[in-house]
């Protein structure tokens, strides 16, 4: 069943303190996209506005999946079933009043966004945090046609179940391809991470398979930690092409199974191609992008081409702070601060932000990196950092994965109620 | 030899601190200067050193990537003793380091054959290190590259530190704890921080920011928390249950 804002309030409004409300009826939140930003958004506002804001919440997916932790899932770590989360609490205990659709318009000056089902939903303060999407022509001869053929697997859910059924159909020595994206892009050390869970499941099932990476990247996230753990555990299994030796010329036949790199021709028996990203496309209608990302104001979130947007996470230009789902969470609590604020007077502090990034290399061996960050006029400037170290012990390693368990706990309660 | 360095760099810190709460004006407190004036303070550097697309080495090494670069690290540069050394015992170019080396080169390292007597001017210094930090990996791409602003804990506003106790505060500033720690208690992985006596709270919270109690993540996250801060979390928390 879905759940409505109505039963919600005819069950606890009248139990609520008389809210202080503008001009008349609640003022309007409407969230674009349910996933670590918008979910993270609406609950926010929805709880600590306690009835005063009327929210609601747009996503098309009735079960969300979550893009991080699903290379565990690849690793065999994980179920697929356990990175699914439903909106059931949103709406129930906190009245956000979910609506599975696709929003398809935004009318700036009415304050209107259209759906694809039909309809208009007004607001008072918009939020879209809509995540990626991809470059079309970042990598010749793939295009999201071929996504069966050479998947991404970079949003949740059946991609990423793809992804995992080509690499255990790979046969005995065959080759696993990925094309890594150029900066900036959606979780730096994500494909790397990936990799290392693709190596852990080959080197059980198929031990002289090789892993080909192509990376247009000189140096990436967490790299001295990466290759550490893959020469600790994977020996000899992994190569990577960097753009030195031709990683930023590549071209991909999905019909053959073929990579071309730097005019090399190489059969392969799984292709990764994980293009060059921009902001989800609701952003490009909202008129609130320039270039790829939408620029957004640090201390609120509000995007800088409209006062009544704010825009979360990785659709964002924004300043140092990495694409992340915990990037995206901690915009999200200074944004719903911000949308409280202007609307029913409740206080606001100045922003802070925060992100960690866990990855794992293999079992039981976790690494982390992580920042504070504060908002200053032009960007979100980084403060203070840490990464982990090469050589720590086994039993610090372990437990930086436990913690990461943790994590995912953490922040999915925080988004999901 | 690195003593006079690290003593020097004590009394530097105290200057960091003066500085950013005196600058005010267009700049935030908390960034680490004017890039656009760097780059004319640059003009100083730009006979020996070179960055940018093109940047090669001249009588210095050029300077691309230089924060959080170890010192005489590249390989195509050949480097006094002195810094060579230097770079062997660990010397990691990042702020605090880069603004004591600009400020009195051979204070920091005796032999260094950079024949410069030294930026004086503090403001001049965090200028060209804005500017120079362009030149440098960017943390949006990766997130352990070093910090583009100076730690804020120095610079609270003053309408800040006048939110003693607030709850609200303590309700905002508790919400960056929950993305890892849950609201409910449980502790999986993750210690649960709810219902603790407010003094055990905050005297675990004092031992993190002084790094007392080891965890990256705690350290980092208390490095940043005022004493009122701290006081409104365990308040916060402490109501939890």
């Amino acid at each position: 069943m879905t759940f409505h804002r109505r039963t919600f309030l005819g069950a606890t409004a009248a139990s609520l303190a008389a809210p202080m409300v503008m001009g008349q009826g609640s003022p309007r939140v409407v969230v674009i996209g349910g996933g670590a930003g918008g979910a993270t958004a609406a609950r926010y506002v929805a709880k600590d506005s306690k009835g005063a804001i009327d929210v609601t919440l747009i996503e098309p997916s009735r079960s969300y999946y979550t893009c991080f932790f699903s290379n565990l899932y690849i690793g065999g770590f994980r179920e697929l079933s356990s990175l699914a989360h439903s909106y059931g609490t949103l709406a129930a205990d906190y009245g956000v009043n979910v609506v599975h659709d696709w929003a398809i318009g935004i009318d700036r000056d009415a304050k209107t966004v259209s759906l694809a089902g039909g309809g208009q939903v007004p607001y008072d303060r918009l939020i879209l945090s809509p995540g990626i999407d991809f470059v079309d022509g970042s990598v010749p001869g793939w295009s999201l046609a071929a996504q069966n053929a050479m998947p991404h697997a970079y949003k949740g859910g059946s991609q990423t179940e793809l992804l995992k059924a080509q690499v255990e159909a790979m046969p005995q020595g065959g080759v696993f391809a990925m094309i890594a994206p150029p900066n900036p892009y959606r979780c730096p050390p994500g494909p790397y991470e990936r990799v290392s869970m693709v190596a852990h499941k080959l080197k059980a099932e198929n031990p002289t398979a090789k892993i080909l990476i192509v990376d247009p990247k000189e140096k990436y996230s967490k790299q001295a930690l990466f290759e550490e753990g893959w020469q600790a555990h994977y020996g000899g299994m992994i190569e990577r092409i960097g753009p030195d030796f031709g990683g930023a010329s590549v071209e991909v036949r999905p019909d053959a199974m073929e990579v071309v790199i730097d005019g090399e021709v190489e059969k392969v028996d799984v292709c990764n191609v994980i293009p060059a990203m921009k902001a989800g496309r609701i952003c490009d209608l909202a008129g609130v992008s320039e270039g790829n990302w939408a620029p957004v104001v640090p201390a609120t979130m509000q995007a800088r081409a409209d006062d009544n947007i704010h825009v979360l996470g990785d659709a964002t230009s924004q300043g140092d702070m990495p694409k992340s789902g915990f990037s995206a969470n901690s915009q999200a609590k200074v944004a719903a601060m911000a949308v409280r604020g202007a609307l029913t007077g409740s206080k606001v502090f100045p922003a802070r932000f925060s992100n960690t990034c866990w990855s794992l290399i293999d079992s039981d061996d976790g690494v982390k990196v992580g920042a504070t960050y504060e908002a200053t006029e032009e960007k979100i400037s980084k403060v203070d950092g840490f990464i982990s170290q090469r050589g720590e012990d086994a039993d610090l390693r372990k437990a930086t994965y436990e913690e990461s368990l943790g994590w995912y706990a953490g922040i999915t309660a925080d988004m999901f109620g | 030899m690195m003593s006079g360095g690290i003593s020097g760099l004590a009394g530097l810190a105290v200057g960091i601190l003066a500085s950013a709460l005196l600058a005010g004006g267009k700049l935030a407190a908390n960034e680490i200067g004017d890039a656009d004036r760097g780059r004319d303070v640059f003009r100083a550097c730009a006979p020996c050193h070179q960055v940018g697309a093109d940047a090669t080495n001249r009588v210095g090494p050029q300077l691309n990537g230089i924060f959080g670069r170890k010192a005489a690290s590249v390989d195509t540069y050949v480097y006094s003793k002195s810094l060579a050394r230097a770079g062997s015992d660990g010397l990691i170019w990042d702020l605090v380091r880069l603004d004591a080396y600009l400020e009195n080169p051979k204070a920091l390292v005796s032999g260094t054959r950079m024949n410069f007597r030294g930026l004086k001017d503090k403001q001049d210094r965090d200028d060209v290190l804005a500017y120079l930090r362009l030149f440098s990996d960017d943390p949006a791409n990766i997130p352990e590259a070093q910090p583009t602003a100076r730690p804020a804990e120095v610079d609270l506003p003053p309408e800040i530190l006048a939110l003693v106790g607030d709850p609200d505060y303590g309700e905002y500033l508790g919400s960056e704890c929950q993305t890892c720690h849950q609201g409910d208690g449980s502790d999986a992985g993750i210690p649960a921080i709810t219902g603790w006596p407010d003094e055990d709270f905050v005297v675990a919270m004092h031992a993190y920011k002084q790094k007392v109690r080891p965890h990256p993540v705690m350290q980092m996250m208390a490095g940043r928390l005022s004493d009122e801060e701290i006081a409104a979390l365990a308040a916060y928390f402490g109501g939890l249950e």
